[in-house]
């Protein structure tokens, strides 16, 4: 599956992007706004026409073949694509109709779809009623009445609150055990990192990093231990102490006092810096690990010279 | 893994059939809306209704009809007329809201054909606007407005404001399509009015200044409104120009000219979306 996509003035427009998906995996497309995610998945859907370049999707071509990839795929795009009037019942009837189910096939599916996505209940209100999270899970359900070998999902998150974000979640990943090949867009380190197998990195519309979630994050030197000191406090012989557990140029900021440290394994480092410190009868201010963010992803692999290089672990 | 997908449509038949009971599962959305918000699509047939009052008891008096006849003989069919073109505002933000929301782009992504999504959008837009003509012709008898003519006149009237209306359609979902948001909605919704009140809907264009008399009697509305005057036999003023002399004509035609406008301009607009 390869595609490329020189889209206009827009700068969510893919600018030479590649990407093989295995089937039966789970891909994770992360970036920022802007970075082409939804632009790639609205041409995988048959929703946008390439300016230049190819993709097949399911063995199927998405420009000449069009009506066979829509045979094969679900969309489940990044606002909830369903009727709010209608009830939830109502949309997955219509959307079965409209997938050319019988009527009594249409209800069955309809029905089946709602006790799988924990909707039954609210399967007879209008979907204006509906939570965020709910409508998502409905989203899924639509996207879902003929059991799609590929599914789409853009940014099935974005905007819930952690309640939603779970049951989406675990919604996703029932689907995931039966063998659809899912490509999924999102924001969220953290969202990749649970749902998907591989992962890649999307920035003005080209792919510059891929690997499994482990990969990414051993690229890119673990968590970061972050200590910040009181004020009168000698910074070389911190400077000192955290060489031994640093994976990778350590990051003062004098300003905040703050040394941020790049670990690998974690626990270890905090508590052979912990130890070592209260050695050196310092006592700092706060002591924490924390999960690398997208940015500092981002600052790293758009700091390196070889944007389109394999990462492989550093260690 | 995909046994639940449907054969594969490729007889021509197949697909036209398909095409058809498509249309009309995406019809059929609208008629639910109604049952699940019966409130909006009562204010929307029953608003002519208060024009129609509003105008024929409170300025009613103050317009002079030839002949004395009566002021709602002369207006209800400028009313059935400006109903139809009013049905300009549901087809655009139904059109407007289904894209906005992505619900055109999920139906876009099924294996269905695309015409089917813009024909649904006709039937149920027809349905919606015959019922409120049926509606409004039922409240204008109750205000003392008759047809006096055969009742095949009377029914080819009606069909004259049907073919008004389809015309409507297809500049209702161009401009749907073209709309970026709510706001450009918003300002299609403010100039219907001055269009509707630039024609012979309430009253002779004669009393209007030379300019915006003609421009108001080349009015598409205008000629469709003559035209089902003379057809119901109710008062209006004829044989001013060329343009009223030929009202049943220009009342074929306009809409015809309106639909081969904006009925390719609303397919390429709607496949323009993938670009």
């Amino acid at each position: 599956m390869r595609k490329h996509y020189a889209g206009g003035t827009k700068d969510a427009g893919l600018n030479g992007f590649d990407l093989t998906v295995r089937r039966g995996s789970v891909c994770g497309l992360l970036g920022p706004n802007g970075a082409g995610k939804t632009t790639a998945i609205r041409v995988l859907a048959t929703l946008l026409e390439l300016d230049s370049g190819q993709a097949q999707v399911a063995g199927f071509d998405v420009t000449t073949q069009a009506r066979q990839v829509r045979e094969n795929i679900g969309l489940v795009g990044q606002y909830a694509a369903i009727d709010e009037i209608m009830s939830g019942r109502q949309n997955l009837i219509m959307f079965g109709r409209l997938n050319h189910l019988s009527s009594r096939e249409a209800d069955k599916r309809a029905d089946a779809l709602l006790e799988q996505f924990d909707l039954a209940e609210a399967a007879r209100l209008p979907v204006a009623k509906y939570s965020g999270g709910m409508r998502r899970r409905l989203d899924l359900a639509v996207s879902l009445i003929v059991s799609p070998p590929v599914l789409f999902v853009d940014e099935p998150t974005t905007g819930l609150d952690p309640v939603g974000r779970r049951e989406v979640w675990a919604a996703i990943r029932s689907r995931v055990a039966d063998g659809t090949t899912v490509l999924l867009t999102t924001q969220y380190l953290e969202e990749a990192d649970q749902l998907a197998d591989r992962i890649s990195m999307l920035k003005a519309g080209r792919v510059i990093a891929e690997g499994t979630p482990d990969e990414l994050k051993g690229a890119l030197g673990g968590d970061w231990l972050d200590i910040v000191l009181p004020l009168d406090t000698d910074k070389s012989v911190v400077m000192r102490i955290v060489e031994s557990v640093a994976s990778g140029p350590i990051q003062a900021d004098d300003e905040a006092n703050r040394i941020s440290v790049p670990v690998i394994e974690r626990t270890r480092a905090l508590v052979t810096v912990a130890r070592a410190l209260a050695d050196a009868q310092i006592e700092p201010q706060d002591l924490s690990l924390r999960r690398p963010t997208l940015d500092e992803v981002f600052i790293h692999l758009t700091s390196t010279n070889e944007p389109e290089a394999q990462l492989e672990p550093t260690l | 893994m995909n046994n639940a997908l449907p054969a594969a449509r490729t007889t021509p038949i197949s697909r036209f059939g398909w095409l058809l009971a498509d249309a009309w599962t995406i019809a059929r959305r609208d008629l639910q809306h109604w049952r699940q918000q019966p409130g909006a699509v009562i204010v929307n047939w029953f608003f002519p209704i208060m024009i129609a009052l509003m105008f024929g008891l409170l300025f009613g008096g103050a317009i002079a009809m030839p002949d004395g006849a009566s002021y709602f003989e002369f207006l209800m069919p400028g009313m059935f007329a400006m109903t139809m073109f009013f049905g300009l505002e549901a087809t655009m933000i139904a059109v407007n809201t289904d894209a906005a929301k992505g619900i055109t782009d999920r139906f876009r992504a099924m294996p269905m054909n695309a015409a089917a999504v813009l024909l649904g959008r006709c039937v149920a837009d027809m349905i919606s606007s015959a019922i409120g003509l049926l509606i409004l012709m039922v409240a204008g008898v109750l205000l003392g407005w008759r047809w006096h003519g055969p009742l095949t006149a009377a029914l080819a009237a009606v069909g004259l404001l049907l073919l008004l209306r389809f015309a409507i359609l297809w500049i209702g979902i161009f401009l749907g399509l073209s709309a970026k948001g709510p706001e450009s909605v918003a300002s299609v919704q403010i100039l219907i009015w001055p269009v509707s009140f630039l024609s012979n809907v309430f009253v002779d264009t004669v009393t209007m200044p030379a300019l915006l008399g003609t421009i108001a009697q080349w009015n598409p509305l205008s000629s469709t409104a003559t035209a089902i005057r003379q057809l119901f036999v109710n008062p209006g003023w004829r044989g001013q120009a060329w343009i009223i002399d030929n009202a049943q004509l220009m009342a074929v035609v306009w809409p015809l000219i309106l639909i081969a406008i904006f009925l390719p301009l609303s397919v390429r607009g709607y496949r323009k979306l993938g670009r």
